[in-house]
Parts: C-alpha cells; structure tokens; sequence
C-alpha cells in the first residue's frame, strides 16, 4: 500500500481538491473536522476505469456501427447494417440458442445440487472440512485443467466415462463428438466445475437461519421431512433466488470451456453466442460486425438481470 | 452482483466445531445414516474426476493405454511429471501465472481499496454520480470489452507484452463496491481522533482503516488473485508469444500436443491445479467465509 504513485507523498496529498469547499480556512493541516474531498483516492481507479472499461465500451460501441476489420485499416460508418445483419443472421440465433440451452440444463441441477449438497453438510455430520473441500476444490482449477480432465474422462475407447458404461454393458457414447449429447456433457462438467461456489453460498445462508423455528416445531413433534418442506426451505428462498439469479448470468456468458474442448462443435451444435462473437471478430476479422453482436447480447444480459431484479423485489 | 453484497451477509460467526444442525435430521438413526450415505456417495462423485487423474499421472503412458476400470494397471512411476519438467515451458508458464496474478492482484486491491475510501469518506462533486456508474458497471461482462480491448492493446503496440495481460484486468468495480460497503461499516470516531491529531488523510486510511479492514481485504485479494490466476479469455487472446503465456494458456495451446499421452495430460494439469489446491487449504476458513460474507467470486 505505500507505493501508490500519486499518494505516496503522504502529508502533501492529505485531503485535496478543496477548491469549493472553503474549509481550508487556516491552512493547518488536520485541524478539519470532515475529511476533504477524497478525489485524489478515487483518481487512480478513475484512470483504469476510463482506459479500460469507459473506452472500450465507448469504443465497441463506434465499432458496431463501422465495418472495423483486423484486416483493413479503414474504416466507414455502415450506421446500424451491423445490427440489421445480426438479426437475420442464422449464426446468431442458433448459437443464442445453444447458450440457452446451456444456460438451462447446466443452472437448473447447479442450483438444486448445491442445495441438496449444503443441506446435507449442515446436517451436522462429522468432517465438515473434508466436505467442503470435496464440493469446492474443482471450483479453485483453472479451466484448462478441467477440460483436460474431462477430455480424459470423456475419451471414447479407454475414458472412465465409456468404461463405466461399458461394464454395464451400455455405450459406448460420443461424450464430445455426438451432436446431441455433446452440449450435456459440457454441462456435466460445468456442473461438477462450478457448483461448489453455489454450495458455498446455500451453507453460509443455512448457518446464519435463527434456529428458534425449527426447535420450536421440533418441540411440537414435526419430522425432518416436515421441517425441512415447511420452514427450512422456506427460509432458503431469498438465497435460492440470488443463486439462481447469479447462475443464469453466469451461464449466460459461457464461453472458455466450450471454446477448448469442441471450438463449438460437433457442427456447431455447442457454439455458444460469445464464441460466435470471437470466431467473427479474430477468426473471420470483422470486428465491426463482432462488436454489434455483442452489444445485442448485452442489450440480452441486462434485460434478464432486470427481471431478474424485478422477480427478486418482488419476493421481498 | 451488486444484490449479491446486500443479502447474504451473515455477520454473525457460526459457532466453529459443529457448525450443523443436528436438530434438522432429527434424533432418528436412520435419517443419519441416510444423510451419511447421501453425503458420501456425492463427495465420492465430485472426488473421483480428480483421484483418477492422480491415479493416471503415476502411471507409465502404456499401462493408462490399456483398458480397464482398474485405477492403477501397472507400477506407479513419476515419469510423466518428470517429462513435463522436463520440457520446461509448464515450469515457465507457471512463473508468468504467479507474476501476473500476482501484479494483478496488488495493483487491483490498492487501486480498488483506495478507491473504495474515496467514496466511503469523501465529500468531492460527483461522488454519488461516479459511484453510481462504477455499480453499473459491475454489471458488464468482461467478454464485451475484449474485441476494444484489443484494438486497444494494438493502438498502443502493447500485444505480447505483460502489461497488456494485466493492466485490462485491475478495473474491478466489484471490489471496490465491496470494500466500500466494509469501510462505510467502519466507525469514525476513531477517526477523527486522529485528524484531530493533525494526520493526513492518507495516514488515516493507512494506520486506522487498512489495519480494520484486514480480512476484507484478505478476502477480495484471495478472489482477485484466483480470478487472475484462472483467467483464460483475455490472457488467450493477447499473447501469441509462448513465453509469456499463463498456466492456462499455454497448456490450452499445447493440449493437442499431448495427443493419447495421456498420463502426460494429467501430470500437467495436475502441476496446474497445485498452487490454488495450497492457496485453499492454507486459506480455507477464509475463503469459505468470504464467498458467505460478500458473494465474492461469482466471475
């Protein structure tokens, strides 16, 4: 913390820009009751967050409506062909398709797993360290060592997958290579990956419910069936919303995993919308038309989080 | 994700030895050993991925070859791992993933944290107008900003350089909002004593805030650091250079490379999957009650 360029003066930096606020009456330093501005503190966030966050989405945005391309260095205002061309780009809808569904088949057990794990570990079974690092540990490795993994697991001849299968005399199964079964694995492995931060989640939120319910209706001779349907599930529901909630954006944005275990194949049946938006702009170079394509897939995001948002007050 | 810091923030501790319930199984035997079965079955699945990706690293490249559900199928030997040293770039990789994440993370919790005191204490014109639009922003994915990013990065000729790996990455307006969230908790009184004594602003935030807000800013610099150090997209993208390629990178570029070796494949990975495995099991308690105290790490 002592090397911060534009504080690292300590004394002299103190509370600045005290242009309008006129209490720098005496020019004694630390004799304010309030601190001063603060600006000078903000300022170094301000700089990154303006080179790398306000101008490259200021930047995109131009970008959406030029035909930019990696390879020409010229570009022309094309106003909003970019967007008009996205819409009826077959591309597009199927691979917004593909992220659907993926979002879909990958949050639905990524939440209720989570649930059903962080449940049983607050059941208050010995070992609650060993459990927990059983849930999280695949959620701390980088995605390349869970897709190599997985590739392994998923070989068709000697992976565990197909010999499982075969020992009881199924398969053997295309796990990446079958159109219609390679978007399921990819989410079985996202599932196994990701869900030990929803568990994570799901067990703080069980450990902060006041107990004085379930001991109450304990007292009054309800089972644990009856306990856990009638007043712990019910205390769960803000949590469950915010799980699901962070899940479905997360899904939404899937990319990484696919991109390196099937660049969205077999066939394009697993291209999720933002590896469409890589493969348009450093593949084929139009990172004009990448950039509408993006935006149209924030436009998306925001969208769902806000009724998400809406859902979620309306809970309350 | 900003709803995320607001609700599921239990501040009170959860007592430490048995952190469950045994009220919500109830006293009945069989509910126990169900809940035991239930729990070991599943933690068996979520282990068996990784056990058998130890059990193949230690295995000669023929005798993984073979078929059989049989986890070892012949002598253990250490061979792949020492093939994968070896070769070197994994031991490189690995260096330029600790010195990015690394920069990374101090440059984004210094910046994030002074930052965050700005708007927890400050009184400047515009305060609420720019925290309003650093919240908004914890909304934008970062794979928007990649396609700029890299015009950028060309602008200013930094592709296949460090700094272009890392600067795009501090911008967290996540954390910021957290660590603000934290400071706003803390009281000024202690403070003001302080100022009164004639120290500086920054000398307030360095000797009284920082030293209270410790295990926040353990916690945002852990996710920060394993954010950085799982990060694919970006680092992919911008380096073309092997040499300066991430753990994650490089091994996704040479992924193919192993072709059917592959105890190889799980030596490496496994390499890969050490240094976080440490982080956590050094880190556990924290890590487990920051993601419950802030929400943190949902990338």
């Amino acid at each position: 913390m002592t090397t911060i360029a534009p504080l690292g003066t300590g004394r002299q930096a103190g509370p600045p820009g005290t242009r309008a606020d006129g209490r720098r009456r005496t020019g004694h330093r630390g004799t304010r009751s309030t601190p001063g501005s603060g600006l000078l503190f903000v300022l170094p966030f301000l700089l990154v967050f303006a080179l790398f966050m306000a101008w490259p989405l200021a930047q995109g945005l131009w970008m959406s409506l030029t035909d930019s391309s990696l390879a020409l260095r010229d570009t022309a205002f094309v106003g909003f062909a970019n967007y008009a061309e996205a819409f009826s780009d077959p591309d597009v809808w199927s691979s917004l398709g593909n992220t659907v569904f993926f979002t879909v088949v990958s949050s639905v057990p990524l939440v209720l797993i989570a649930l059903v794990m962080a449940l049983l570990v607050h059941s208050g079974l010995a070992g609650q360290w060993a459990w927990r690092l059983a849930f999280f540990a695949p959620y701390l490795l980088p995605v390349t060592v869970v897709t190599l993994i997985w590739t392994w697991l998923y070989q068709p001849d000697i992976g565990l997958a197909n010999q499982l299968l075969g020992s009881f005399g199924v398969g053997p199964v295309g796990w990446l290579s079958d159109e219609s079964v390679a978007m399921w694995s990819i989410a079985a492995l996202t599932v196994w990956w990701t869900v030990g931060f929803n568990f994570l989640l799901y067990l703080a939120a069980l450990q902060s419910l006041p107990s004085t319910y379930d001991e109450a209706a304990a007292l009054d001779g309800a089972g644990a069936w009856r306990r856990l349907w009638s007043i712990t599930l019910p205390q769960l529901r803000r949590t469950t919303f915010l799980v699901a909630m962070l899940q479905v954006l997360a899904s939404l944005k899937v990319f990484d995993q696919i991109y390196i275990l099937t660049k969205g194949g077999p066939n394009g049946s697993t291209r999720p919308v933002l590896e469409y938006v890589y493969d348009v702009g450093f593949t084929g170079y139009r990172l004009g038309y990448a950039s509408a394509v993006s935006y149209l897939f924030f436009a998306l995001v925001i969208v769902v989080s806000l009724v998400q948002l809406r859902l979620f007050r309306q809970e309350d | 994700m900003s709803a995320t810091a607001t609700t599921v923030r239990p501040r009170r501790r959860p007592p430490r030895a048995a952190t469950g319930s045994p009220m919500l199984l109830g006293h009945g035997r069989l509910s126990r050993v169900l809940a035991g079965t239930a729990l070991a079955v599943l933690a068996a699945v979520w282990l068996l991925p990784l056990l058998w990706a130890i059990a193949t690293s230690v295995q000669s490249e023929q005798d993984v070859a073979s078929p059989g559900l049989s986890p070892f199928k012949g002598p253990l030997t250490a061979e792949a791992f020492r093939r994968i040293l070896d070769r070197g770039n994994v031991t490189l990789w690995a260096f330029n993933s600790f010195l990015i994440a690394g920069l990374v993370t101090l440059i984004t919790v210094t910046v994030s944290a002074l930052a965050a005191y700005g708007f927890s204490r400050g009184t400047f014109r515009g305060r609420r107008a720019l925290l309003a639009v650093t919240v908004a922003a914890i909304m934008v994915p970062p794979q928007l900003l990649v396609v700029p990013l890299f015009e950028q990065m060309l602008l200013f000729n930094l592709v296949d350089t460090y700094a272009a790996v890392i600067l795009p990455q501090v911008v967290a307006p996540m954390m910021v909002f957290i660590l603000k969230r934290f400071f706003d908790g803390i009281p000024r009184e202690l403070e003001d004593a302080a100022r009164l004594d004639g120290a500086s602003e920054f000398r307030v935030f360095r000797s009284i805030v920082l030293p209270l807000s410790r295990p926040i800013v353990a916690a945002v610099a852990i996710f920060v650091f394993i954010g950085a150090w799982n990060n694919f997209m970006w680092p992919f993208i911008v380096t073309n250079d092997p040499d300066l390629m991430t753990l994650p990178v490089g091994l996704a570029t040479v992924k193919d490379a192993f072709g059917i070796q592959y105890a190889q494949s799980m030596a490496s990975a496994l390499l890969a999957a050490l240094p976080l495995i440490v982080v956590f099991l050094l880190f556990q308690r924290r890590i487990v009650d920051s993601v419950a105290t802030t929400g943190l790490g949902g990338s």
